[in-house]
């Protein structure tokens, strides 16, 4: 039987001091206060002092509260009887299911060797046009959909994981409405996808430190079907900000001194060991990760969004319910847009390009210049641009969007104006379009 | 010994540092071992002694490590193993070849398992140059064996000071790196010399004759930047841009087209399907100057985002210290590190932890200087036997939100040679590279003449200028010539600036093609057009460009490039 602490000596936010003796660093702990029973974990150790953070909160912890050291790190029951469940941040079932205790893993474990990583290859088909020709996603990637409060990332985030196709689907819910929780488990209802998925949901109304876990418990979950099992897994974490402040929050209580607006100065590291879970291996399976990082005040130099874009493949930018082709960029695209076809790059860099000449000359028009003929024609480009190719509910196979982007090109252009090299154009320019 | 590995006690945990108590001495940076309750045995470095307490940095998890649990300390500084067979190995920042480790431990890295860097069995075809009865100094070569297409000098240990006299030599003949292959005496004792040497990362190589100033060109087949933004053999240069900016693709050019001996990839803190790029690609592509593979003249250095934070810090220093130990060889070497502000992060979370006062955006007071000392070690120098080696630092900077003003990008610019700035809305508006060419700048000398450069950057300055007031009042309120030239400003962009680095021919223009596209560019620019109106310049330079980009996938002197040429003159001159 392990020794029973009774002197809580401080009590400090959501973290609680002791005085104890053989305790590991990272180490669980039951904490029992007459509000019930917590878990909390080993965060630093000074002398006989053990500095614990308590998952469910501090709130109701008394200084003659008992602690009692486990003995092991935070772990998770990885097996199949996984699928189809949902859990809390700690691991304790969230539906009317059992508990469970097979083959318990540690969570947050080592980094993959970058030597047994392969090039990502095989491209996820989504049927949405401004994902599949301009921002390609790719199985294994990790990409982060930045959008602001009231956008429908939560619907783009489901409607990606409906038409992929995996194996499992791991979804880590953080500070998630109740609300937005419920859409989701019934969205993966209705498509059937719900017995070959996980959940791990926090919710607003959850103590926050037990946010801190979900992303590790969701991808210690994912690295098990990939490894053990060689399942291609998508991990959904929504929504990563609210996981940053959860961080800032223990490392004010720490008393760490915060590097900018408050958030601690490892909050790179912190986000880089998760989203780097995300890998695809030569003889298991993969793991791609799809988050939503909103963004306070629409502000992509915020440090949250700022530090995830350096970490991440690349970004969708939800606005306006489109995705912007500005900023918007999938970074393993060249790795499959090769394959697809011939013309994929340059129509998917050239289409770009003349859209942004189109903004610029929507500038001019705002402005009450007079449109010169090549304004105009970047004009009627533009509109037939959005309508074609940027509106979320446009859902045609990737060679459809192509072809149909040769027809706007040709409706609009001539072939020189569009500044493709001469053989795609004889080869990909539709025969019988007037410019 | 034995008692002293017990003596040492953990008093502390806190993240990645760890408190320990020791009775006798303890020197700051020497390498320390944690040996927790699981066997394992976790590396550290000693980051500060405060009264009979050290407070150690370990490269590894700290989860598992209690107070009181044993601490073997090494009295050596943090050094890496130097010899042939380097080349072509991917190692972590602490030089643990990670395919060993991926053998040992599998899919994930395994917490204190450490392998040699250096393969012990391999053997080597030894030639001894230096005789009995020589006097070498540190650095100077007593044998080489053949690494690839290097010859691979063993040289002298740099550790070794004063003057050492050959005493024995081995024969010619296939040894592995361990053998004694000569012995030396400075006069009081006689030492064994193997193939293989060590030395402390943090401790600049100093064994040459004297430093020089760099002056050649080193090219690096991108247009924007051996012709606008050269860099020269021996300097430095940086490239700091947002994300998405197009750093990595930038790095990856770099390192596959520069026209220099060896690379050195230095992935630090960045992501790990980077360096996969590199480390899966390289072994089959080609490097087109030597007939052999591009990885056989590379080193990568690999300690991405999610690996420990402490062994990032130590990744920069083991990469220079390779690249120093190649340059003593007299080669060209060039250090890819990408990003120096992932390494100052880890600087920020180490000064953190030390509760040290902070500076700017909490990094540290020292960051500056550190930043200085790294750069500093580039440099072109002459060996004593008077060959030129260099090494020519590229450092990738990671501005927080893209804003040049934060403390790594200002400390960055004030040591490097030249400074290419990578710009969100070039690469928004997918002109590659995104480099900005008004921005940007180099001390450094290009391989066109600086007065044609002037005229081409004139130029560009002014179309920039066109377009801001054309914003303003229209381009109907814009006089034809002036609407000219911004259209040469945007042509100079599309067909010179703008460079497509997937394509085989486009993405290696070497300094020779350069200098002619850039004469034909320039009579472009020079050409005295006289257009009726706007519309029509607009479509001639749409015209023009067509034919210049079709130009430019044309491999160079073949006959299409030729008949192509003659296709853009006649247009020039109709």
């Amino acid at each position: 039987m392990r020794k029973v602490y009774h002197r809580i000596i401080q009590i400090s936010g959501n973290v609680i001091t002791v005085e104890a003796e053989g305790v590991a660093n990272g180490e669980l702990a039951e904490v029992r206060s007459p509000r019930g029973t917590s878990l909390a974990q080993v965060i630093r150790l000074d002398k006989q002092r053990v500095y614990l953070q308590v998952f469910a909160g501090s709130r109701g912890i008394a200084t003659d509260s008992e602690v009692r050291f486990l003995g092991h790190p935070m772990k998770v029951a990885a097996s199949d009887a996984l699928l189809g469940r949902v859990f809390t941040g700690n691991g304790s079932p969230r539906d009317k299911g059992p508990a469970l205790s097979d083959n318990l893993i540690d969570i947050g474990g080592p980094s993959v060797n970058p030597a047994n990583r392969i090039i990502p290859k095989n491209m996820i088909r989504t049927g949405i046009p401004m994902i599949d020709i301009f921002n390609t996603l790719v199985e294994s990637q990790k990409l982060p959909i930045f959008s602001v409060a009231g956008e429908p990332y939560n619907e783009l985030l489901a409607r990606i994981a409906m038409q992929a196709e995996v194996d499992v689907i791991v979804l880590g819910g953080m500070g998630l409405k109740h609300d937005d929780y419920l859409t989701f488990r019934n969205t993966l209802d209705e498509h059937g996808a719900l017995p070959r998925t996980v959940m791990f949901i926090h919710t607003a109304s959850d103590p926050v430190v037990e946010c801190l876990l979900v992303p590790d418990m969701a991808l210690a979950t994912a690295e098990h079907f990939a490894t053990a099992e060689n399942k291609r897994v998508l991990v959904l974490l929504t929504d990563m900000t609210n996981f940053c402040d959860a961080l800032k929050e223990i490392a004010i209580t720490m008393e760490q001194i915060p590097s900018n607006r408050g958030y601690p100065g490892d909050l790179y590291s912190q986000l880089a060991s998760r989203y780097e879970k995300a890998v695809d291996f030569e003889t298991a399976g993969s793991i791609t990760i799809l988050a939503v990082t909103t963004m306070p005040g629409d502000d992509v130099t915020h440090p949250v969004p700022d530090n995830t874009g350096y970490i991440t493949e690349g970004q969708f930018y939800l606005v306006n319910g489109r995705i912007e082709p500005f900023g918007s960029l999938s970074r393993l695209k060249q790795q499959v847009n090769s394959e697809t076809r011939a013309d994929h790059r340059a129509l998917m860099d050239n289409m770009i390009r003349l859209y942004a000449e189109y903004k610029e000359a929507l500038e001019k028009q705002s402005m009450g210049f007079r449109m010169s003929a090549w304004d105009e024609k970047l004009l009627k480009y533009g509109e037939l641009f959005e309508a074609r190719m940027m509106d979320l509910s446009v859902n045609i196979p990737l060679e459809q969007a192509l072809d149909l982007g040769w027809k706007t090109l040709a409706e609009c252009f001539t072939p020189a104006e569009t500044g493709i090299k001469s053989d795609l154009v004889k080869q990909f320019w539709p025969a019988n379009q007037q410019a | 010994m034995s008692e002293n590995i017990t003596s040492q006690r953990v008093t502390g945990v806190n993240g990645n540092m760890v408190s320990v108590a020791f009775d006798h001495s303890v020197t700051q940076n020497e390498v320390a071992y944690i040996l927790p309750a699981d066997g394992s045995r976790l590396k550290g470095e000693v980051i500060r002694v405060r009264g009979r307490e050290a407070d150690i940095q370990v490269y590894e998890s700290t989860t598992g490590i209690k107070v009181g649990d044993p601490v073997e300390l090494t009295s050596q500084l943090l050094s890496v193993e130097l010899g042939p067979g380097l080349l072509t190995q991917v190692y972590d920042g602490l030089q643990n070849p990670l395919p060993e480790l991926a053998k040992q431990a599998g899919y994930f890295l395994k917490r204190g398992l450490y392998v040699y860097p250096l393969d012990r069995t391999r053997t080597w075809d030894y030639t001894p140059v230096a005789k009995a009865g020589d006097t070498l100094q540190a650095g100077d070569t007593v044998g080489t064996v053949p690494e690839g297409i290097f010859q691979h000098r063993i040289m002298l240990p740099f550790a070794w000071t004063g003057e050492w006299t050959v005493t024995w030599t081995a024969q010619p003949g296939a040894y592995t790196i361990d053998t004694t292959v000569a012995k030396a005496s400075n006069g009081q004792e006689e030492r064994p010399i193997t193939m293989v040497q060590t030395w402390p990362v943090k401790i600049p190589v100093t064994c040459y004759d004297e430093r020089l100033l760099p002056s050649e060109t080193l090219v690096t087949q991108v247009r924007t930047i051996d012709t606008f933004f050269p860099v020269a053999k021996g300097g430095t240069f940086c490239t700091p841009g947002p994300f998405g900016a197009g750093k990595t693709v930038l790095q990856h050019t770099l390192s596959q087209r520069s026209e220099v001996d060896i690379v050195i990839v230095a992935a630090c803190g960045e992501r790990a399907g980077e360096v996969v790029e590199i480390l899966r690609e390289f072994p089959h592509l080609d490097d087109p100057r030597t007939g052999r593979h591009l990885i056989d003249r590379t080193i990568i250095i690999c300690n991405t985002s999610s690996m420990p934070v402490a062994a990032r810090e130590a990744s920069i220093y083991t990469s220079v210290t390779l690249a120093e130990y190649y340059r003593q060889m007299g080669l060209h070497v060039l250090l890819l590190a990408d990003s120096t502000s992932r390494w100052a992060q880890a600087l920020r979370e180490e000064s953190g932890r030390l509760e040290e006062i902070p500076g700017e955006e909490a990094f540290p007071a020292y960051l500056e200087s550190l930043v200085a000392a790294f750069y500093e070690r580039a440099g072109l120098v002459r060996l004593r036997d008077g060959s030129n080696g260099s090494i020519t630092i590229c450092g990738a900077v990671s501005p927080a939100g893209g804003n040049f003003e934060e403390p790594v990008t200002q400390a960055t610019l004030k040591v490097v040679g030249s400074f290419l700035a990578l710009s969100r809305d070039r690469a928004n508006a997918r002109r590659y590279p995104s480099i900005h060419p008004l921005e940007s700048w180099s001390k450094y000398r290009s391989i066109v003449a600086p007065d044609k450069i002037a005229a081409a950057r004139a130029m560009l300055r002014a179309g920039s200028d066109v377009n801001q007031m054309m914003k303003v009042v229209g381009e109907e309120g814009t006089p034809t010539a002036d609407f000219v030239t911004y259209l040469k400003s945007e042509f100079i962009d599309a067909v010179y600036l703008q460079q497509n680095t997937f394509d085989p021919v486009d993405s290696a223009c070497g300094a020779e093609r350069q200098a002619y596209v850039f004469d034909k560019l320039l009579a472009v620019i020079q050409h005295p057009f006289d257009f009726p109106d706007k519309d029509a310049a607009r479509s001639f330079f749409l015209e023009l460009r067509q034919l210049f980009i079709d130009w430019n996938y044309m491999p160079w002197k073949s006959p299409e490039f030729q008949s192509q040429e003659t296709r853009i003159d006649a247009r020039l001159n109709a």
